[in-house]
């Protein structure tokens, strides 16, 4: 099997640095998700990584083999672009196949690999339709397709189910990761959904304006993110970031008057930082000291979004049974201890050491 | 039919009628009346024209010079459209590449499209001035002796194709370039991932996807090479001994110089044939080898 090694890769157009020095490996036949915002430059890693692209420094290793100036071809690899890129005029069979007539291999062959594959990605009985008789999910499953005949050690998906609709992604990202399992390829795979990245990746390789914000396993991303931007961006709703102030040793919100409530905890003072707590960490307890206002209620069936305000911050409670909550309602609110994440203020960095010791 | 219908129906008529008219009179009704006269002699001073049946199409096939410009108009045709459509797509898949300077490249070729066929004609006849020209020059430096393009018969006809396509293909090069672009440039890449080269690539997929274009492109050569006569009069007048008239050239002097209308009704009658025919037959024919997307 054949893992990836991305050593301070760099790409500059004549006035945007698009990608600035990124580093990080993807284990053989592991499944890595490039995440984040779009211009991030995710997109264009992997363009790098397929050949597509040249890098202006740094190497791309593929199996032990430097092919920081190889073309694509010679890169063995596949990939899945974002709009599939099927050939209008060739048919599903023809499409699946054009990888393998390029390379000549020998017509027996091409029809075995071809009936595996059908079979593999459901389109046996679709093999003589052109594209355009297909629906979005069968036009991706022929791009899957394509992709997987090469038997290429390593394939890159470019936000690959993007143009499916909500339901039809659910399915599709269970089938690719299933079949990357199945065959044990080593993934690259861009999405800027967070959602999906959760839940396919075994490494999350998160990136904001064209560096590695963290590369972490998916519970370590969520549970604890390198920098503010990082918490913000993983979970739904995203986490609440609050400035703090500071108050001889204790820290309030933005805003709290000092005299009359209680502090959020108490500690080391004096570095401007922010505190991050996940909507789903917060409950409702009517004994608790941190009082909120309620501002809008937000049903959304199984569970309810209640935005609150405290102090001149707003904060986002995601509860069950909270749908009687009334807009104007005076709230207690409460986290476990551990649910708090603290942030330096300038740089987003985490920073637990502000933690130890400190009562939250 | 009630008075809705009846008013849709007036309104779709009226909005038909501009075109319908102007076609009417100008195309339809030209044609049939040239359809007419083809079967009546042509009325000289008090001599009435009368009608003569198939005696003009008799004359036609034992009209040696009609056979001689047909063959001319064939070869015209067969020479022009294949070389001046393969030009314009090595032309335009040219100027599609990222290239420098590639807007001037690409005024460049389509100038010759811009200028009227009486100036490049003229600018032609410069070209294949024996002795002088720029031709003779260029082969007078490697010591050819100097030759009289448009005045051989055994070269005039080809001197004039190469106008043809060089006018044309500068032309067609637009269309293409159009299609080229529609072509998005992640086929390319997932081609250029599988390791297809670029003649793999063109011939498998570029190619075939510029289908459609060809259809409408050869639609129009074809049309153009009955039609493009203008360098004639300019260069050869169709000499020497019809050695480069064509089939639109010998009607043009059939009706306008020898004043013979009836038996140019009927070269044109035939005229019109060739070009009916022709137009049907390439969508029957290419209709089911284009892809349309």
């Amino acid at each position: 099997m054949t893992g990836i090694s991305v050593k301070g890769l760099t790409k500059r157009w004549d006035t945007a640095t698009a990608v600035d020095d990124v580093s990080f490996d993807v284990e053989p036949g592991s499944f890595a998700v490039l995440l984040g915002p779009s211009g991030c430059g995710k997109s264009t890693i992997l363009r790098l990584i397929s050949g597509l692209e040249s890098a202006s420094a740094g190497t791309i290793t593929i199996g032990g083999k430097d092919v920081t100036a190889l073309p694509p071809a010679e890169r063995d690899l596949s990939m899945v672009f974002q709009s599939y890129a099927l050939f209008p005029h060739l048919t599903v069979a023809e499409n699946i196949l054009f990888g393998l007539k390029v390379r000549k291999t020998s017509t027996r062959d091409q029809q075995n690999r071809l009936k595996r594959v059908a079979e593999l990605i459901g389109l046996s009985a679709l093999l003589d339709r052109r594209p355009n008789q297909l629906s979005g999910g069968q036009q991706q499953r022929v791009a899957l397709g394509r992709a997987i005949i090469a038997e290429k050690p390593v394939c890159l998906m470019d936000e690959p189910l993007s143009n499916l609709d909500a339901k039809l992604r659910h399915e599709m990202r269970v089938e690719i990761r299933a079949l990357q399992r199945k065959l044990g390829m080593t993934m690259v795979y861009v999405t800027h959904d967070q959602a999906e990245a959760m839940g396919m990746a075994d490494r999350i390789i998160l990136l904001k304006d064209g560096r590695i914000e963290q590369n972490a396993t998916p519970a370590e991303t969520y549970r604890k993110p390198a920098t503010s931007f990082a918490g913000r961006f993983i979970g739904t709703p995203p986490m609440n970031v609050l400035a703090l102030d500071w108050n001889g040793n204790d820290a309030r919100f933005h805003g709290q008057n000092a005299g009359t409530t209680a502090p959020i905890f108490s500690g080391k003072p004096q570095t401007p930082v922010s505190i991050g707590i996940r909507p789903e960490e917060i409950s409702f307890s009517a004994s608790s000291p941190c009082r909120a206002t309620v501002e809008t209620v937000e049903y959304l069936g199984a569970d309810t979004l209640v935005d609150c305000r405290i102090g001149s911050e707003r904060l986002t409670v995601r509860a069950r049974n909270a749908d009687n909550l009334k807009t104007g309602a005076d709230v207690g609110l409460s986290w476990p201890r551990d649910a708090v994440h603290l942030f330096e203020a300038a740089s987003g960095r985490r920073r637990d050491d502000l933690l130890i010791g400190a009562d939250a | 039919m009630g008075p809705t219908a009846k008013r849709t129906w007036i309104h779709a008529w009226l909005f038909l009628s501009p075109a319908m008219i102007l076609l009417i009179a100008f195309t339809h009704y030209p044609a049939a009346v040239t359809l007419f006269h083809s079967f009546f002699s042509t009325p000289r001073g008090k001599r009435e024209a009368k009608f003569v049946g198939l005696e003009n199409y008799e004359t036609l096939i034992a009209d040696s010079t009609f056979w001689t410009v047909l063959v001319n108009n064939l070869w015209y045709a067969l020479a022009t459209i294949p070389l001046s459509i393969g030009i314009a797509i090595a032309m335009a898949l040219w100027v599609d590449s990222k290239l420098k300077g590639r807007s001037f490249v690409r005024m460049a070729y389509f100038t010759p499209t811009v200028l009227p066929l009486i100036a490049v004609a003229n600018i032609w006849m410069f070209f294949y001035t024996p002795g002088f020209g720029l031709i003779d020059q260029i082969r007078g430096a490697f010591g050819f002796a100097q030759q009289n393009w448009l005045g051989d018969p055994e070269s005039a006809l080809n001197a004039v194709i190469v106008v043809a396509i060089w006018k044309e293909a500068g032309f067609f090069m637009i269309f293409y370039l159009a299609a080229l672009q529609t072509i998005p440039t992640s086929l390319r890449e997932a081609a250029a991932i599988e390791g297809a080269g670029r003649w793999y690539f063109f011939r498998r997929v570029t190619f075939p996807l510029l289908m459609p274009t060809t259809l409408f492109v050869s639609v129009n050569a074809i049309i153009n090479s009955f039609r493009l006569v203008d360098h004639i009069f300019i260069m050869t007048e169709g000499g020497p001994d019809n050695a480069s008239s064509l089939l639109l050239f010998y009607i043009y002097e059939t009706a306008f110089r020898f004043w013979d209308t009836a038996y140019a009704s009927t070269l044109t009658v035939v005229l019109l044939l060739i070009l009916f025919t022709v137009a049907i037959g390439q969508f029957l024919l290419l209709d089911k080898r284009v892809h349309y997307r």
